[in-house]
């Protein structure tokens, strides 16, 4: 289909705000400021719609929308701030924390992480659900990099970056429902794994400290999105770039 | 081959059948009982007593429970339980009423009680001979709608019958044959979902055993309809039986050119092929469906686009499910108006159940849409057996929703269901005694539910283990009320941030049974105990693992 550059009215949050046809709620939020909370999205990638983070409630639809994918429309009026939507997100945020083992204090990422950073924002001081943590094997079979699944929140920004800047596939998912992984080409320890070109790419846009560089202690982890610059190029001042 | 030459085949067999005929059912369920022998040793006595007498293998004949079931013809004598001992006697007592060992009552309210349009074939053609299908007015239809009608005529007449989905959501068939004949693009496409996966549910299992090309003269007569000449049968691969008479149907079909190139001399082309499902559930969504078809990782992903405007191959798609697309020739043959008359006012025609559980008669069964559920549970489906009382009759798998006793004389129809907080779904459904726990029930659905999820967003993946780690504490009898909110309140988030139809209905079982039987879940949690007897109640201070 052809972009779509016709031009849109609509209202976010009450505020009247103008777009083109081919964009979507969130980045016509972000162009004007109006701060939608997301996960797996990362300007530049594919959106997946899979963290549910950016849900908003659009006037006459009875289900909630993710807005990274969802396009505008004239006369659209869109809420991003409901108290639904608020302890929706809180929701997730917590089960993202109970899903595996997100102890910060003993994360290389601490400080500078998005999950925290999100966790944060939305005031979560405790979780209503059980820890599962499940005991995950860890990849340390790469010269330069780590991966610790126990990190992970499964948002696939490695798999896509992997698969759409660097043209690699060298990551996918794989298993189903809370046991899903990500693993490296068929089940291959990363330092084995032959198509893998050492870019550092998926360990730069993990949110987490799942994908990590060796030789970091705690809290040194920070994430160099300048590293990817597929992606700086449709950098704006959303908050894919951590913090 | 024309049209013409369409009846000719049909005349011919039709003049071929013999006085008397035996037919075994040959679907999963008399064939996992021993029909294969029965065939085999009927067939053997038949010649070895040079009786004029053809046996043959035929689709589902309903009653599951009673295989290997036989029906004799032209008599109509039903025999249940049949062995291959028992070729001997009914060869040589042919047309004879059967002896009351072999006796099934072909006049009880169960075979009596449906009206059949999907399974109308099912019962008394060979699936494996394309020629019966012809002779039972098969590709009729099809050959009518590419010689008389246009695309936008096939599509008005399915329109006008009312028909809708019968995958379970029951969108209007008419308007999605409409949107994707709309649709520009050079390459489109027709996709048969056969990816059933409800537990309890056979009805597109049997279809496909029982009368494969039903459901691909439907799926041409879409394709027609909507202007795409390849199509996709993603059958899973536990169903191997059908897998094998769909890949002979459609040999025999291009065989006799109804399907392939050049159909029926009139220059459409329309090819089919089959891929197996590798066992997830999710890939009946329709999303994941074509991810798996295009040979990819089964994940659903954002709609829209609906395949419908972006499906498979990034061309507009038609996805039906089997049922759908085995009305369709019927509807053509007698008539939009005639469908319509069937069923209630935004319900039409019928709907195939695969009915089971606590149930006397359990199998598959077709009935006209607004029976009542008194009549399918007690009339057609015989009551309950010993004496136990209904408490529950559940629809729509691990989707729906359990109906509870009291709304015993609503009817069946999409509304209806809807409003008792559950779903017509595929067409599983499981009757319920007072022998069973509500919260033993929607915690075997939660993890169901929980071990399909694909995985791909954090509400389903994530919030299906926490509610099954609820209801697990409260059948322990651990939980304190406080559990019981939270458990309402993480399936309300499950169904409504979910990405797909999976997430989003894995909570029903949980909301309907707390809707309906919260005296269940406060026995348990508050007097520590299951009522039923069902779940095993942690002693004080006892850890079950």
């Amino acid at each position: 289909m052809s972009p779509d550059a016709s031009v849109k009215t609509l209202v976010i949050d009450d505020r009247d705000v103008g777009a083109t046809g081919d964009q979507t709620i969130l980045e016509v939020a972000r162009e004007h400021g109006i701060r939608i909370p997301t996960l797996c999205h990362l300007e530049g990638l594919m959106p997946a719609g899979a963290c549910r983070m950016c849900l908003v409630e659009v006037v006459g639809s009875n289900k909630l929308l993710p807005a990274c994918v969802t396009k505008v429309s004239e006369g659209m009026e869109v809420r991003t701030q409901t108290p639904e939507i608020k302890e929706l997100r809180r929701m997730t945020l917590e089960l993202l924390f109970a899903e595996r083992n997100h102890i910060c204090s003993v994360c290389v990422s601490n400080g500078h992480c998005q999950l925290q950073a999100l966790a944060t924002e939305h005031g979560i001081d405790h979780i209503r659900f059980p820890y599962q943590y499940p005991r995950l094997q860890v990849d340390t079979t790469h010269p330069r990099y780590g991966m610790d699944p126990n990190r992970c929140v499964l948002c696939g920004r490695c798999v896509r970056v992997c698969a759409e800047v660097e043209g690699a596939h060298v990551w996918d998912m794989m298993g189903r429902g809370s046991g899903t992984l990500i693993t490296a080409e068929l089940r291959t320890p990363w330092g084995l794994a032959k198509s893998c070109t050492s870019c550092g790419k998926c360990v730069q846009v993990c949110p987490t400290g799942a994908l990590f560089e060796k030789g970091r202690a705690v809290a040194e982890m920070e994430k160099r999105r300048d590293f990817v610059p597929a992606i700086l190029a449709g950098r704006d001042e959303g908050d894919d770039l951590m913090p | 081959m024309t049209p013409e030459s369409l009846t000719q085949v049909a005349e011919k067999e039709r003049a071929s059948s013999t006085p008397h005929s035996l037919q075994v059912c040959t679907a999963a369920g008399c064939v996992s009982s021993g029909a294969d022998e029965v065939l085999k040793a009927l067939k053997a006595e038949a010649k070895a007593r040079g009786v004029a007498c053809q046996v043959k293998g035929v689709g589902c004949l309903g009653m599951c429970q009673a295989g290997p079931l036989v029906a004799a013809e032209p008599s109509g004598h039903l025999h249940k339980f049949v062995t291959p001992t028992d070729a001997a006697e009914m060869i040589a007592h042919l047309g004879e009423p059967p002896t009351e060992r072999l006796a099934l009552d072909a006049d009880q309210a169960f075979f009596k009680r449906q009206e059949k349009i999907v399974l109308e074939n099912s019962g008394s053609i060979d699936a494996e001979r394309i020629e019966e299908y012809v002779a039972a007015g098969g590709y009729k239809a099809l050959a009518e709608a590419l010689s008389d009608l246009t695309p936008s005529l096939v599509i008005k007449r399915v329109t006008a019958s009312g028909l809708r989905g019968r995958g379970g959501a029951g969108f209007p068939t008419g308007v999605k044959w409409a949107t994707v004949a709309k649709a520009a693009g050079p390459r489109k496409f027709v996709v048969c979902n056969a990816d059933e996966g409800d537990p309890g549910a056979f009805m597109d299992r049997s279809v496909l055993e029982s009368d494969p090309h039903r459901v691909l003269e439907g799926m041409a007569i879409a394709a027609f309809a909507v202007g795409a000449h390849e199509g996709y049968l993603y059958v899973r691969a536990e169903y191997p039986l059908a897998v094998k008479r769909l890949k002979l149907a459609i040999k025999q079909a291009e065989r006799l050119g109804v399907l392939g190139r050049n159909i029926l001399e009139t220059g459409f082309d329309f090819h089919v092929e089959v891929r197996l499902g590798a066992g997830a559930f999710v890939c009946g969504e329709e999303t994941a469906l074509i991810a798996s078809i295009q040979g990819g990782r089964g994940n659903p992903r954002p709609r829209p686009p609906f395949p419908a405007e972006r499906g498979l191959w990034h061309s507009p798609t038609l996805i039906n499910n089997v049922e759908t697309f085995a009305n369709i020739p019927t509807i053509l043959r007698k008539g939009a108006e005639w469908f319509a008359s069937i069923g209630t006012e935004k319900s039409k025609g019928t709907k195939v159940f695969a009915l089971a559980g606590a149930i006397r008669n359990t199998g598959l069964v077709e009935v006209p849409m607004g029976i009542t559920l008194r009549e399918i549970v007690y009339d057609i489906g015989g009551g309950i057996p010993g004496d136990r009382t209904l408490k529950a009759v559940q629809t729509g798998g691990p989707s729906g929703g359990c109906i509870p006793a009291e709304f015993i004389d609503q009817p069946v129809d999409y509304e209806t269901l809807n409003k008792l907080g559950s779903i017509m779904g595929s067409g599983g459904m499981i009757v319920i005694d007072d022998s069973a726990c509500m919260v033993d029930v929607a915690r075997f659905f939660m993890e169901f539910c929980m071990t399909e999820s694909c995985g791909k967003c954090v509400p389903c993946r994530a919030g299906t283990v926490q509610i099954h780690g609820l209801l697990t504490k409260i059948a322990r009898g651990e939980a304190g009320l406080e559990d019981l909110d939270r458990l309402e309140t993480l399936s309300t988030m499950v169904k409504r941030s979910s990405l797909c139809g999976l997430g989003q209905s894995a909570p029903n079982p949980v909301l309907s049974t707390l809707r309906y039987f919260r005296d269940e879940y406060l026995a348990h949690v508050v007097d520590h105990r299951c009522p039923a007897g069902v779940c095993k109640i942690a002693a004080e201070g006892e850890v079950i693992r």
